[in-house]
């Protein structure tokens, strides 16, 4: 959210709770977002981010003492979804099935009492947003377009209604890999253009990276993490977030002692011994767990790694053949780690070791994240 | 999966137990035409005792009854089931459970407990017999029926859509009335007739709680049978016949369809 912002968040959460019976879908949630923002809730089935967008919605309440939901600055725990000018594309996409595109999308404007008149320009309008011929599609059922199809007409009937915000619950899940991509992109840019706040609900971590301006990354009914794809990407807080997003490799150990320069910690651990940067949680004589990404660590022979840099003895496993990127997984103690190493050619270029050889784990101390406890 | 050729023993069997359901209807329906007082023998092909059925003022009676004990019954029990399998299918409440289960009872309670329960019911809280107290017992089986067939097609359905309804601006009642029940009407046409035709069909429960005056067709039939044999009854029985098998086959196909309401725009 842009600092020194004067409007009112156009959501809000204000450590908002909600129990079913003895489940508890939501705890002490509070976030807010901003005008336009591309805003994703990330996490798990059962993580809670379907009941999160659900009380956006109005069709659950917080608890009874449970927190505050406000929308444009207003309080809305008890208003009812009709009465909240939102717009939501669901996961099944919810289309009626008894009336043709047209009526579907018209169907939001009858309710608010458009006059009649503008309808059939505005349902038009909506449907060429989204790319759907009108001559073609206008008078079909639901149930006579394919699934990418459907969805673009959830989503004309959404964006019809022109709504400050909107809301979507996993709409791409259903659509084949190729499909999806092309509506991520879709979504992301009619988001800009329209200048619609956009709140997302997936659990496809690469989704929400490519998309969001943020992400609230949810796990037991909490907010994990919350900040901006690099930020989430490149600093994750707990090892949930780092095993949830991305891939990681995990090392624990102790500290033992500060670095020469006084201000990161020395790490005995499984393995060898290695260097990591300051960190609040860290205090010497305490267990410490670090994720290093896969791309940040380096596979060198013993010999050439540089003398700034972490390095622990290992042993080479497997080569993986990517295309792109070759992952080297090394076996590292108990531990296999692994690395990305990108591909310059193997045919020109070969890697210089092969399954079996001794070789080191490298990387910069900074480029580690230590974690906190989940 | 495409369907496969129906192999020949599958025929066989077929056709055998289409034998054993329809043969003897389709014997009712041949002698129903056959000119003679004493059934059993074929003597020709007569219309006359279709003609006779409108001189038999008790059988006109009897039509008219069950007619009216239908339609009123129908209506009733169709509002009243389809609201009992709203609620079991759409709200969570003590008893839910129980409540679906106890849908099921009066369809596979002997009818002659239900009618024997029903006349002992109406005589303690001393309730007139006649065609009243036989609406009152039809209304009661009936339920059963409309509800289990209406949830049926409540659970069928996608309860994201009055949810999507709501998003888009309607209140609860405008969402039920635009969206869900233009999804229900097929199950709940299909209850109703269902419905009707059971009404129409009873005998056992009805002749429990009639009373003394009222009589319904099938209670009509059954004192003929008894009294004098004459052919008329076959007539009767196959217009009965012919009118239940049309009202079961709409009510199926109704089942079955989408919504066929038009769109205007």
């Amino acid at each position: 959210m842009a600092a020194g912002s004067t409007e009112p968040p156009v959501v809000e959460f204000r450590h908002v709770n909600k129990t079913f019976g003895d489940y508890k879908a939501c705890n002490d949630i509070s976030f807010h977002v901003a005008k336009g923002e591309f805003f994703s809730l990330l996490g798990p089935s059962g993580c809670g981010k379907t009941t999160t967008l659900r009380l956006i919605a109005g069709f659950e309440e917080p608890d009874a003492g449970g927190g505050e939901v406000l929308i444009n600055g207003e309080v809305v725990n008890r208003k009812r979804p009709y009465e909240r000018q939102l717009a939501m594309v669901f996961q099944n996409y919810a289309l009626f099935p008894h009336l043709s595109i047209e009526r579907n999308i018209a169907f939001g404007l009858e309710m608010k009492k458009t006059p009649k008149s503008e309808i059939p320009g505005r349902v038009e309008k909506a449907m060429q947003m989204v790319r759907m011929d009108p001559g073609m599609f206008a008078r079909r059922k639901p149930a006579q377009l394919s699934g990418g199809q459907r969805q673009r007409v959830a989503l004309a009937r959404a964006l019809v209604l022109e709504p400050s915000v909107l809301l979507l619950d996993e709409p791409l899940g259903a659509l084949d890999l190729k499909l999806r991509k092309e509506m991520q992109l879709e979504l992301k840019h009619l988001n800009k253009q329209l200048g619609t706040t956009f709140i997302f609900v997936t659990h496809d971590q690469e989704e929400a990276l490519t998309m969001s301006d943020r992400i609230a990354v949810m796990s037991n009914a909490r907010i994990a993490q919350l900040g901006t794809p690099a930020e989430i990407y490149e600093c994750p807080r707990t090892p949930f977030v780092a095993r949830f997003i991305g891939e990681s490799n995990f090392f624990e150990g102790k500290a033992t002692g500060r670095t020469a320069d006084g201000h990161g910690f020395t790490v005995e651990g499984e393995g060898g011994r290695y260097d990591i940067p300051h960190h609040p949680v860290v205090a010497e004589g305490k267990r410490v767990q670090i994720a290093v990404r896969p791309e940040w660590l380096d596979v060198l022979r013993p010999e050439d790694v540089p003398a700034d840099e972490n390095a622990l003895p290992g042993k080479v496993q497997e080569i993986i053949y990517l295309g792109e990127t070759l992952h080297v997984l090394v076996k590292v103690g108990e531990r296999t780690v692994a690395v990305a190493v990108r591909n310059e050619g193997q045919l020109t270029r070969p890697l210089g070791f092969k399954s079996g050889d001794a070789v080191a784990v490298a990387w910069k101390p900074e480029d580690c994240q230590v974690l906190e406890e989940d | 999966m495409m369907p496969q050729k129906l192999p020949y023993w599958l025929v066989a069997g077929v056709a055998t137990v289409m034998l054993f359901m329809h043969a003897p209807l389709l014997v009712l329906v041949l002698f129903s035409f056959n000119d003679s007082k004493f059934s059993m023998e074929w003597k020709g092909f007569t219309g006359k005792w279709y003609e006779r059925l409108a001189e038999r003022q008790d059988i006109l009676d009897g039509l008219y009854s069950s007619v009216t004990v239908g339609l009123a019954s129908t209506l009733i029990a169709t509002v009243l089931g389809t609201l009992m399998a709203l609620a079991i299918a759409r709200h969570e409440f003590r008893g839910r459970r129980m409540m679906e289960a106890l849908l099921y009872v009066p369809i596979v309670t002997p009818e002659i407990v239900v009618g024997i329960s029903l006349l002992i019911m109406f005589m303690a809280i001393h309730f007139p017999l006649g065609l009243g107290s036989i609406t009152v017992a039809h209304v009661a089986f009936n339920i059963s029926f409309v509800a289990v067939v209406v949830h049926a097609r409540l659970q069928g359905m996608d309860r994201n859509l009055e949810e999507a309804a709501m998003i888009l601006g309607a209140d609860e009642i405008t969402a039920f009335f635009r969206v869900t029940v233009p999804q229900l009407w097929p199950g709940i046409i299909s209850g109703g007739m269902l419905a009707f035709t059971m009404s129409f069909d009873d005998y056992v429960i009805t002749s429990f709680v009639a009373g003394t005056d009222a009589a319904t067709l099938p209670m009509v039939i059954y004192t003929m049978v008894k009294k004098n044999i004459e052919p008329s009854i076959n007539a009767i029985s196959t217009v009965v016949l012919i009118a239940t098998t049309i009202l079961i086959f709409v009510s199926d196909r109704f089942g079955q369809e989408k919504p066929l309401k038009a769109d205007k725009a």
